[in-house]
């Protein structure tokens, strides 16, 4: 179940983020947008997974890799609780 | 059939790099309806708002309620015989007590106020903050008041270094050792007087709530902004509205524990866990009051239409992620103001009630 603070965070498309809760901004790359956005829809991890696949062109460990550690990222800045794990 | 457009006065035009919340909340006056009449009441004949160009219609000096309430409320009838007061808007601390005894007199002049009663100013005082935690569930950081020096030595049993001395109606400064506290402590009695309030320091990031109280435990309104630039004095030199619902329940907490009547201002630090600690409340309207208007919610309109015995509009949701960023200029001011408010303590720029 995703959390409804991601569901809440303004993603514009050039990648400025806010977040409502905390007053925060900041910027993602265009793999960061396309993981909040995907998120915020509610995909599972294997739907994420695919969907940066589609969009990217990096080998599966490499997009799993960068998955995990945007997700570490996020839990870091309180957007996402520090126990999150993404559904698989 | 339009109603007849309002008298307003508004106090606290000084517009330093820590201002008063009157120029902010004229300005969102003039948006609420631009044909009533402002009135600043003004402490000085050099505050900024006094020359801001098309703030006011009208200007007046008046005295520090220190200088006793007959002074005060003789120069508020002064005021009232040239203008035609409806309502008055205070937006200081200090002058909040004053306006609150005066209010039966000066309703039966046929000024109304909008204010909380002595005994909710009380409440909320940063005294009494421990007990209005302990009546409104929201939690509050160790505090002590002390009233000399041989308190303060032992107050680091209560409250531990580092923390705030703060003065009972402004200023805060942190201390880190004894000494330092001694230092703080003999400067906010200067300017303050006693008591003393030491306040425990909260690791965490800074939010504000402007909101209007409706008297009955309910709110008109409130707009919650975090600070995105903080000046040295401490001062929100630009914001962002948030939502969060932590945070609106603090308000709300706030709100019905005291039965809030009038402006105010919630200032809570949230810790890394995302837990929100009440610092202190301000009975008024806060300097980036504005910022409401912007959001969606006119409060100073809606604080002026209640005084005078109106409904208040009915606000929906306020707009997330409404921004400012406060702006020093050098505006051209007219010498002639000036020279009206040394000489006369007023400057009339209208005769007939109409705009500046």
């Amino acid at each position: 179940m995703i959390n409804q603070r991601v569901r809440d965070l303004a993603l514009s498309d050039t990648g400025f983020v806010f977040d409502p809760y905390s007053g925060a901004t900041f910027t993602v790359n265009p793999t960061g947008l396309c993981i909040l956005r995907a998120l915020a829809e509610g995909l599972a991890r294997p739907d994420v997974v695919r969907r940066l696949r589609e969009s990217f062109d990096a080998p599966p460990a490499e997009v799993e890799a960068d998955l995990d550690d945007f997700l570490h990222l996020l839990g870091q800045q309180g957007v996402l609780p520090q126990d999150f794990h993404l559904d698989t | 059939m339009t109603q007849k457009p309002l008298t307003i006065a508004v106090t606290g035009l000084n517009a330093t790099d820590n201002p008063a919340p009157g120029v902010g909340v004229l300005r969102a006056l003039r948006l609420g309806d631009p044909e009533s009449r402002l009135v600043g009441l003004a402490y000085d004949a050099l505050d900024a708002g006094i020359y801001a160009d098309g703030l006011t219609s009208d200007v007046f000096l008046i005295p520090y309620p220190s200088q006793g309430l007959e002074a005060f409320f003789s120069r508020l009838e002064y005021v009232h015989d040239k203008v035609g007061l409806d309502v008055i808007i205070p937006t200081l601390d200090a002058e909040l007590p004053s306006f609150i005894d005066l209010e039966p007199r000066l309703r039966q002049l046929g000024i109304r106020l909008f204010l909380p009663t002595r005994e909710q100013l009380d409440l909320r005082s940063k005294a009494r903050l421990v007990d209005l935690g302990r009546k409104s569930g929201i939690v509050v950081p160790a505090t002590a008041v002390v009233s000399d020096v041989e308190e303060l030595g032992r107050v680091h049993e209560k409250v531990p270094y580092p923390f705030f001395v703060k003065g009972v109606f402004y200023g805060a400064t942190l201390a880190s050792t004894y000494e330092e506290a001694v230092h703080a402590f003999y400067k906010v009695v200067s300017q303050w007087g006693l008591p003393v309030v030491v306040q425990a320091t909260v690791r965490g990031e800074e939010f504000n709530v402007v909101g209007v109280g409706d008297g009955k435990g309910g709110l008109v309104g409130a707009v919650p902004m975090k600070k995105m630039v903080i000046t040295d004095k401490g001062k929100g030199w630009a914001g962002i509205t948030v939502r969060d619902p932590a945070l609106a329940e603090v308000t709300q907490a706030f709100v019905k524990a005291t039965s809030w009547r009038g402006p105010f201002e919630v200032e809570a630090m949230r810790d890394a866990e995302g837990r929100y600690h009440l610092i202190e409340v301000n009975p008024r309207f806060p300097a980036w009051t504005f910022l409401s208007c912007a959001a969606g919610m006119n409060l100073p309109h809606a604080v002026a239409e209640l005084a005078a015995g109106r409904p208040a509009p009915v606000f929906g949701d306020y707009k997330v992620g409404s921004m400012f960023v406060r702006i020093a200029i050098d505006q051209v001011a007219s010498f002639a103001d000036f020279q009206h408010m040394v000489t006369l303590g007023e400057v009339a720029r209208t005769t007939n009630g109409g705009q500046p």
